[in-house]
């Protein structure tokens, strides 16, 4: 087929997202009590270094041996081994504009032309006065070397590379998103 | 690591999704949207080239759908009060493509404008009769059914006399992370569009329209409920081989 079509346009979520949004097992990537099992933890901030308390993270990963259960994944959709792997997570964000996601750490993943992307989760943060989702990548700090050879973090100013990079937590990651202001997280367009 | 065929590709062969024009979809900054100002970031976006994680998505399923989750008309013991319809339509990409099995989530207040939702207490009645959210998974041309009620529209506090044009909020997941989508869908000749400054944050004006849904007297049920028709454009994707010279997974 042919035809060409316009997309259709985005709009926000709204303050109300999560009558229609929120399932109880959302933030479980992975069920409760897998081996290995992280929390990715932090808190969505506005320009005025306010809390974002309406707002959505979702999150989407490979599996800790880097693979997808996905047709368009060339290698083969692939099973994880990891029982119960969804690689997909969605969080609202509380009262003091937290979210919390369970999770596995992603394994890294082969690029063009001989590249390796470090291990990575794409994020998406929908919120009322966002009319287009934003996306973002975390970054886990563990993975110095990984990092330093990935190219997608190869092409962000060295300056606010860091905001990408989750820090390390009792029970896994932290990793604040700065929705503008003098720490402003990376976002991307995809 | 885990697979154990021995196929070792040359080349990693994936999609690319077009992207869309510059003014298909809002600027996130638009000012007549207060809540923009602060939330919307100041530096440009970096282009993410499209990977293994953006081509690839959650392709999720029926495990997700209970069985009334389509008709938000029988989700309780009695009938919700307003004017029942059947939104329908097709979920196709930029390039005609149906995308089946694919999930939409949609959401709204009920036919006074008031939604079940603990931040939404303006004085309008709640009806118990009535959530306001329904599931649906797109069948293998990609279509999509659900039966509601007439949503209302309602007033907010984003400049004077605000009312939000009566809209059922759509989220879809499409096939991979590039095509995610949460939109609004409209009602055809709704005249409170001249002032609704998320409705008009759309710069083209076409592509507004797209989000306006059509009155379908084909399906209209006579004696029950009035039809409208609401198709759906996820990105389009071209396929060009990308090579991977050295091989470090499998």
């Amino acid at each position: 087929m042919t035809e060409r079509l316009g997309s259709t346009p985005s709009q926000t979520v709204g303050p109300y997202l999560h009558l229609g949004l929120l399932w109880p097992d959302g933030p479980d990537v992975v069920p409760a009590g897998t081996p290995g099992e992280i929390w990715l933890r932090g808190q969505i901030l506005d320009g005025a270094g306010a809390p974002v308390v309406d707002a959505l993270v979702e999150s989407w990963q490979a599996d800790p041996d880097g693979r997808f259960d996905h047709p368009d994944d060339p290698r083969g959709a692939h099973r994880s081994l990891v029982a119960g792997f969804r690689g997909f997570g969605r969080s609202p964000t509380d009262a003091s504009g937290r979210y919390a996601l369970r999770t596995v750490k992603p394994g890294p993943l082969p690029g063009p032309d001989g590249t390796v992307e470090a291990p990575h989760l794409d994020l998406s943060i929908f919120a009322r006065g966002l009319l287009h989702r934003l996306v973002t990548r975390l970054y886990f700090p563990d993975e110095p070397a990984a990092n330093e050879a990935d190219p997608v973090l190869a092409g962000i100013d060295p300056d606010r590379r860091t905001t990408l990079l989750a820090r390390s937590a009792p029970d896994g990651f932290h990793f604040d998103i700065h929705l503008q202001g003098e720490h402003e997280t990376v976002f991307f367009a995809v | 690591m885990t697979e154990t065929t021995g196929r070792r590709p040359t080349g990693l062969v994936l999609p690319t999704y077009r992207p869309d024009g510059d003014r298909t979809h809002p600027p996130l900054l638009s000012p007549e949207y207060g809540s923009t100002v602060l939330r919307a970031p100041s530096r440009p976006l970096v282009l993410l080239p499209q990977r293994l994680t953006e081509v690839t998505g959650p392709l999720l399923g029926a495990e997700r759908l209970g069985p009334l989750d389509h008709d938000l008309t029988r989700q309780h013991d009695g009938e919700p009060i307003g004017q029942r319809i059947i939104v329908h339509g097709r979920v196709r990409d930029g390039d005609g493509r149906p995308v089946p099995d694919t999930l939409v989530e949609i959401w709204q207040p009920n036919a006074a404008g008031r939604y079940r939702h603990a931040v939404d207490n303006w004085p309008a009645p709640l009806d118990p009769n009535f959530t306001g959210v329904g599931r649906a998974l797109t069948d293998a041309d990609g279509r999509y059914r659900f039966v509601t009620i007439a949503p209302g529209a309602y007033p907010w506090r984003n400049h004077l006399n605000a009312w939000r044009p009566a809209h059922i909020h759509f989220s879809l997941f499409g096939r991979a992370f590039t095509q995610r989508l949460v939109t609004q869908m409209y009602f055809p000749g709704d005249p409170l569009f001249f002032q609704d400054p998320i409705f008009n944050s759309i710069p083209d004006r076409q592509a507004r329209q797209r989000l306006v849904s059509r009155y379908d007297h084909t399906v209209s049920e006579p004696e029950w409920a009035l039809g409208f028709e609401f198709d759906i454009v996820l990105r389009g994707r071209d396929s060009t081989p990308f090579e991977d010279g050295d091989d470090d997974d499998d």
